[in-house]
């Protein structure tokens, strides 16, 4: 795809306070029309990076473009993208309307085109009904959606969202994760959002860049996120793992044989860079996993159960393999009644699909 | 703050940074100019020599300072021994200065106590109505003391017609009345930062002195103040610094005999008999005073705060 | 509250209301007496002779009237100008200090703004007198106006401040990403939100401006009297009933304004 395609490339981007480096050398092209997610713990830099592209934070070197155009040294009121705030921000002496109608003003549009403009924007979030309250009146919900509306009224080329529903309860925040996602797809905007939940960050996103200690991760679909972590950290911060030390034995048509404590041994694929003889970490996610009363096949782990865990939806058992390491198994509930339950004590064995275990590096 | 970088980045806002000169500018001049400058001017003129109708000559003396520590005789040929006239008025001006910051503390903390524990909604106006005289003009408040004081004001009056006293007591005139005056100038300062440092503490703390069996007030002493004491130092301090160089408390309701500071300075900028370098040089020592007494608190505040991180 | 509530919460000490009631008692007893007394039919002070508005007749008709009219007027001109002219600087150099990122400088500003509150104030008024003294700059009401502005700059500044430290920077952010330049943030979105510090501010300075006595003694120029330095010239003759009117009537002047002031932060909604 030609570069003037993206419509965000940050091109070896540091940033620095000091003695202290926010974001090393971070390289990464967000594609037109993407919905974007930016995703890593706190202090991983992904709030930096945002405000770098917004133009909050200067560059301390490298470069931003914006469909092509260098954007690093340009005011954040030149910037054809637009912010939704992690607080929203909303301007609490303005009311609904104009505080949607700031941005198309500020642009250059009259007081009534831009109040006309905004009376379509909050039409968008089902909002009309309220353009006359101030921001205060409003519930946590609403005010999310105005902080949208506003920032999608002058038409950016980029929307950048900040951890915008971080202030929600569990509810309402499923209700916009999808509501956020159909206005992209009908918008046609670029979303860049920000988060530190993995789960909504698989959920919504087309692309996720995974960031940690100012550095990129990992960078791929949800899907080949999940289940191809390329490293110890992205298999350990999305989703559940089982992270086991292994020794790698053998390694024969792309099949590597790995041997864990206790003399156990378990077949994966074989990820370049690892050689036979290397200790390294090995990630089974625990809903790839199963377990039943004899051995499956020769490659079954022999273990006993030692405490099982119902958390609604699936089981979580805790086995502990012979002489070996701690295994967690989930089970789906509604699978419970073919399998049944492993009462703690019992003799089991723990299998799992081919291509299940992923070798890492570290 | 919109935290741009967690762990260790900028946490000043800077939209405005590139103006900063500008807006800083006006403050910087203004500052420089009238106050700053002044208070060289002045440590400039406590060693000049001093000209008989007000005012100065310019000409190097260290006689201000002579005259405010050594006692030379009448016609300044004696062998110097130490001068206690004035040392005598700053001593009294640190007691009556002190007196009144222990009235204040006494009534000012349990007021400030009693306001800090009240439901939310009504505590705004309690300290509505603490703070009201103060906005009331110093001088007006310290006039009508006066009047309510006076051997034949209306003070003395209830106390008669309730039998309490037979003849009038004399306050005007007296230390108490000074005590009183500048109790009533600046009593807000103690009671609010003590207020603040109250409505801050987290009660569950003395819930659990109780819990543990000490008595209300061992919970108080030994939880409670030690808690709240920064506020309470604040308050000494706000009440203190300026009743040491007040001038209305001691003039109207001191009279000759509670002279204080503030008086022994206006004396010598007024009329004739002034002597501009001695006032000076008597504002310099009162101003040191001062300095010193504020760079301790702000070392304690800063150990304290440092202790709380 | 129930007793028993009250026994059993560990807040309660006894004798703490009564402390506070006597304490409202001394604050408000001498300001209670001199405006009952204000309204005296008598000619003494020390009797109660019935009630009467011949002293408030006196103040604005009788013979001292002129020189306190004139006083009332020059205190009034004073405050407005010290007011105006240190809100203006104290915002400023509040955005300065707090919207304008990190600077060498900063602990020396914040130290300079804070001057005038740590020296005392007959310090300062000795200062003042020596500098215009030096400079040879005619002592007026000009001489007071100035001294007024150093003055008031502090007083201003603190809720000034205090205001702008509790309001996020993210709103000016939020207007320079929706395309508002620096002095559009500033004036349409900052300003706004900085108004009840900024009232705050200017009635704080306008009351210290009017309450100084001391500085202004100092520093006026012979026959130039405000109502402080009027009334203090009256008092040292004795108290005369008129006083006790004209006292009055600017302890209204205080209530109101503080009463205006306490409103003005309590409609504040942003928070």
């Amino acid at each position: 795809m030609a570069r003037q395609d993206n419509a965000i490339d940050v091109r070896n981007a540091v940033k620095r306070y000091g003695s202290f480096t926010a974001l090393k050398e971070v390289s990464l092209s967000i594609k037109d029309n993407e919905f974007f997610t930016l995703l890593g713990p706190s202090g991983c830099g992904k709030t930096t990076l945002l405000r770098m592209i917004a133009g909050f934070e200067d560059v301390s070197h490298g470069s931003i473009h914006l469909y092509g155009q260098e954007i690093e040294n340009l005011p954040p009121n030149q910037r054809p993208v637009n912010t939704v705030f992690q607080s929203y921000a909303l301007f609490p002496h303005l009311n609904v309307l104009d505080n949607v109608a700031f941005g198309v003003e500020m642009k250059g549009a009259s007081q009534s085109e831009a109040r006309s403009k905004a009376r379509q924007m909050l039409e968008l979030v089902q909002l009309s009904d309220f353009s006359a309250r101030k921001p205060s009146q409003l519930s946590g919900g609403q005010q999310q959606r105005v902080a949208l509306a506003r920032a999608l009224a002058p038409q950016p080329k980029v929307l950048l969202l900040d951890e915008p529903l971080s202030a929600l309860d569990l509810k309402l925040r499923k209700a916009m994760q999808l509501e956020l996602k159909h206005l992209q797809r009908e918008t046609g905007i670029t979303f860049i959002f920000v988060t530190h939940d993995q789960e909504e960050a698989l959920t919504m996103s087309d692309r996720i860049a995974v960031m940690s200690a100012g550095e990129l991760q990992q960078l791929g679909t949800p899907r080949e996120i999940y289940e191809s972590p390329r490293n110890v950290f992205v298999a350990d911060f999305i989703g559940e793992t089982n992270l086991l030390t292994v020794v790698v034995k053998e390694i024969r048509d792309g099949n590597a044989i790995c041997q864990l404590d206790g003399g156990h041994e378990l077949h994966c694929n074989e990820v370049a860079g690892i050689g036979v003889g290397s200790s390294v970490h090995l990630s089974l996610r625990p809903e790839r996993v199963f377990i039943s009363d004899k051995p499956r096949e020769s490659k079954s782990l022999q273990g006993k159960v030692s405490e099982n865990i119902f958390i609604g939806t699936d089981i979580t058992t805790i086995v502990n393999l012979t002489d070996g390491p701690t295994f967690t198994v989930r089970t789906s509930n509604s699978d419970r009644g073919s399998k049944g339950i492993f009462e703690p004590g019992s003799d089991v064995y723990v299998n799992m699909e081919p291509g299940a275990a992923r070798l890492l590096i570290d | 703050m919109a935290a741009g970088a967690p762990g260790g980045g900028s946490t000043v806002a800077n939209t405005y940074e590139k103006a900063r000169t500008w807006l800083l500018l006006p403050s910087w001049l203004v500052l420089l100019g009238l106050s700053l400058i002044p208070v060289i001017m002045m440590l400039v003129y406590s060693f000049l020599t001093k000209e008989f109708r007000g005012g100065v000559i310019w000409e190097f003396s260290l006689a201000a300072y002579d005259q405010f520590f050594f006692d030379r005789g009448l016609f300044g040929d004696e062998p110097p021994s130490i001068e206690w006239t004035y040392i005598t008025i700053f001593w009294r001006s640190f007691w009556q200065a002190g007196t009144a910051t222990l009235l204040s503390l006494a009534i000012g903390f349990p007021t400030a106590y009693f306001i800090a524990t009240r439901p939310a909604g009504s505590r705004a106006i309690w300290v509505f109505l603490i703070t009201i005289p103060y906005w009331v003009n110093l001088l007006i408040r310290t006039v009508s003391m006066k009047f309510l004081l006076r051997d034949q004001g209306p003070l003395n009056q209830v106390l008669m017609s309730l039998g309490l006293i037979d003849s009038p007591l004399h306050m005007v005139n007296t230390n108490f009345a000074v005590q009183l005056g500048l109790f009533y100038s600046y009593l807000p300062f103690m009671v609010l930062p003590i207020y603040a440092a109250v409505e801050r503490y987290d009660f569950s703390l003395s819930e659990a002195a109780a819990d543990l069996y000490a008595s209300r007030w061992v919970t108080l002493r030994r939880v409670l103040l030690p808690a709240v004491k920064p506020g309470i130092i604040a308050g000494c301090i706000l009440v203190f610094v300026p009743s040491l160089g007040s001038f209305l408390a001691p003039d109207l309701l001191g009279g000759a005999k509670n002279y204080m500071i503030g008086s022994l300075i206006e004396e010598q900028f007024k009329g004739n008999a002034g002597n501009w370098p001695f006032g000076a040089a008597a504002s310099m020592i009162l101003l040191t005073i001062v300095l010193i007494i504020l760079l301790l608190f702000a070392r304690q505040q800063t150990r304290h705060e440092r202790k709380e991180a | 509250m129930a007793d028993v509530s009250a026994r059993l919460d560990v807040r309660t000490y006894t004798g703490f209301r009564a402390i506070t009631l006597l304490c409202l008692c001394i604050l408000y007893a001498p300001l209670l007496v001199v405006t009952i007394y204000s309204f005296n039919s008598s000619n003494s002070i020390a009797a109660w002779e019935g009630f009467s508005l011949r002293w408030y007749v006196d103040v604005f008709t009788g013979p001292e009237s002129a020189k306190f009219k004139l006083a009332a007027w020059n205190s009034f001109v004073i405050a407005i100008v010290a007011a105006s002219v240190s809100t203006a600087i104290a915002t400023l150099a509040a955005t300065g200090m707090i919207r304008a990122g990190k600077f060498r400088l900063r602990m020396l500003s914040a130290g300079l703004i804070s001057l005038p509150l740590m020296v005392p104030e007959i310090v300062t008024a000795v200062a003042t007198l020596i500098f215009f003294n030096a400079i040879g700059f005619d002592r007026g009401l000009m001489t007071i106006v100035l001294a007024h502005i150093a003055f008031c700059i502090p007083f201003a500044y603190l809720p000034i401040a205090a205001r702008m430290q509790g309001i996020d920077d993210s709103f000016e952010q939020a207007a320079l990403d929706l395309y508002a330049t620096r002095r559009q943030a500033f004036t349409r979105i900052l300003l706004p939100l900085m108004a009840p510090g900024i009232i705050s501010g200017f009635l704080l300075a306008f009351i210290v401006s009017l309450d100084d006595f001391i500085i202004t003694n100092f520093v006026k120029g012979a026959g130039v009297e405000t109502l402080p330095t009027a009334i203090f010239g009256a008092v040292k003759q004795g108290i005369k009933p008129n006083i006790m009117a004209i006292s009055t009537l600017l302890l209204s002047v205080s209530v109101v304004m503080v009463t205006i002031s306490y409103f003005v932060s309590k409609t504040d909604k942003t928070n």
